[in-house]
């Protein structure tokens, strides 16, 4: 009995320091984005020849809105541009996938760097949201920090 | 006043205003209440959720019980959730039975077409408890006919394992879950399941902004029960509910679920009740690293 106790309270203790130590903050460095970019490259063939099934749904694109704004842009940024939690949608690697490669990405998540699947969206709102990010243009230029006068 | 008091005096505070700067989000729960899917809370959102349950019983007085939830996305294949207990009893009393934390792992990285979910949870709750959260074994209705002065002098500190098997297809989701329980200090392994099935009513969303646009529905059903335990493992005297179920999600980031559960043998509660409402609260995890951050 004591020992059981023992394992127990053991089990507990690890647990939450597991807890503790998975909250660390991390932000995005370039090569953890480069990792979450190269996801895309990993849907099949058969997932990245997909084609958009509302892709002439006028309705898709404010619905896409709609979606994004409730289920993405806490971590991708209110337009897309990415956080410290998530990378950008409008970066060149993103701009150029597929429907098909992006749909695959949304449902399977990234689940070891963060994003978690999305397939509890049904199939044609996921679609909705692929229009969407995929009428986003690429980010607009950062304008450069006003240099101050010589004193 | 005790340790444990000012410590609680200082962590309510923070956890309050951690919410406050958290953003709500909104809700994509989860429409079962006993029967869970493989989908996990998002990383670093709370979700907090008040439930209660309406029974009737045979023997003995109607009761309410409730929990509270406290829902965290640790990761992506993580969540971990604190629940408080209790339960008042017509023209008997109403007490704190307990708490438990459970635990929800996804070990595969990606979609398949049935998902595996390991579910661990310790809970600490007396024998008054009657939220009904699992059945097991030979849980019956005459269990929860004993006054609750009485009830409570028994204490359960219980593993539960599940086996959480989930799957979507053109917009249903099946779950599975298959459940074993033990008692620490004595008592055989109990076993038990949980069956769901549920659908959005609408498939596709709306281009408009609205409360009552099909899409924020889903409607289900679940069924559950007990399978004996190690010595006596089969359907004999067990107990089986059949629930259909409601669930309304607002974009605001609330959720409403409402489901009538009916016993479906002699040994169940002829009639259950289930409501609940949640909200989720996304960048809480963030929030509370800010305030116990490094100034600058």
């Amino acid at each position: 009995m004591r020992r059981k106790r023992l394992a127990l309270g053991c089990t507990l203790v690890l647990m939450a320091a597991g807890l503790a130590w998975a909250q660390k903050e991390k932000s995005l460095d370039s090569g953890k984005k480069a990792g979450l970019y190269a996801e895309l490259a990993q849907a099949p063939e058969k997932a990245r020849a997909r084609r958009n099934p509302l892709e002439s749904d006028p309705d898709a694109l404010p619905a896409g809105r709609k979606l994004f704004e409730r289920h993405c842009a806490q971590c991708h940024g209110e337009t897309g541009e990415g956080t410290k939690k998530a990378p950008s949608l409008r970066a060149p690697e993103v701009l150029g996938a597929t429907p098909g490669t992006l749909f695959w990405v949304m449902t399977n998540g990234v689940v070891r760097s963060g994003m978690p699947v999305w397939s509890k969206l049904p199939e044609a709102q996921r679609w909705q949201i692929v229009r969407f990010v995929k009428s986003l243009g690429p980010a607009p230029p950062v304008k450069p920090e006003p240099t101050s006068p010589p004193r | 006043m005790g340790s444990s008091s000012r410590i609680s005096l200082r962590i309510l505070p923070t956890c309050a205003f951690a919410l406050f700067l958290a953003h709500s989000l909104a809700a994509q729960e989860r429409p079962y209440f006993i029967t869970y899917n493989h989908y996990l809370e998002e990383p670093g959102t709370l979700e907090v959720s008040l439930n209660s349950t309406f029974g009737t019983q045979r023997a003995a007085n109607r009761f309410f019980s409730y929990w509270t939830e406290f829902e965290y996305g640790v990761n992506a294949w993580w969540t971990t959730e604190f629940y408080l207990d209790g339960q008042s009893t017509i023209h008997d009393s109403t007490i704190f039975t307990g708490y438990r934390w459970e635990n929800r792992f996804r070990p595969l990285k990606r979609e398949h077409w049935i998902n595996p979910v390991l579910y661990v949870e310790f809970e600490n709750i007396n024998g008054a408890d009657r939220t009904l959260l699992e059945v097991v074994g030979h849980d019956t209705e005459a269990d929860s006919a004993e006054i609750n002065g009485d009830a409570r002098k028994e204490r359960k500190r219980e593993i539960e394992l599940k086996l959480l098997l989930s799957s979507s297809f053109k917009g249903w989701n099946l779950s599975e879950n298959i459940i074993a329980e033990k008692n620490l200090t004595s008592s055989p392994w109990e076993f038990g399941y949980a069956l769901g099935a549920s659908r959005p009513l609408a498939l596709k969303a709306s281009a408009k902004r609205c409360n009552l646009c099909r899409e924020n529905f889903a409607a289900g059903v679940e069924m559950y029960g007990g399978l004996g335990d190690r010595y006596r493992f089969g359907l004999k005297d067990t107990s089986h509910y059949l629930a259909p179920l409601l669930a309304w999600n607002f974009p605001s980031g609330t959720s409403l679920r409402v489901s009538p559960g009916f016993g479906l043998n002699g040994n169940s509660h002829r009639f259950l009740l289930r409501w609940s409402i949640s909200r989720e609260f996304s960048g809480f995890g963030s929030a509370v690293r800010r305030l116990f951050a490094e100034r600058p």
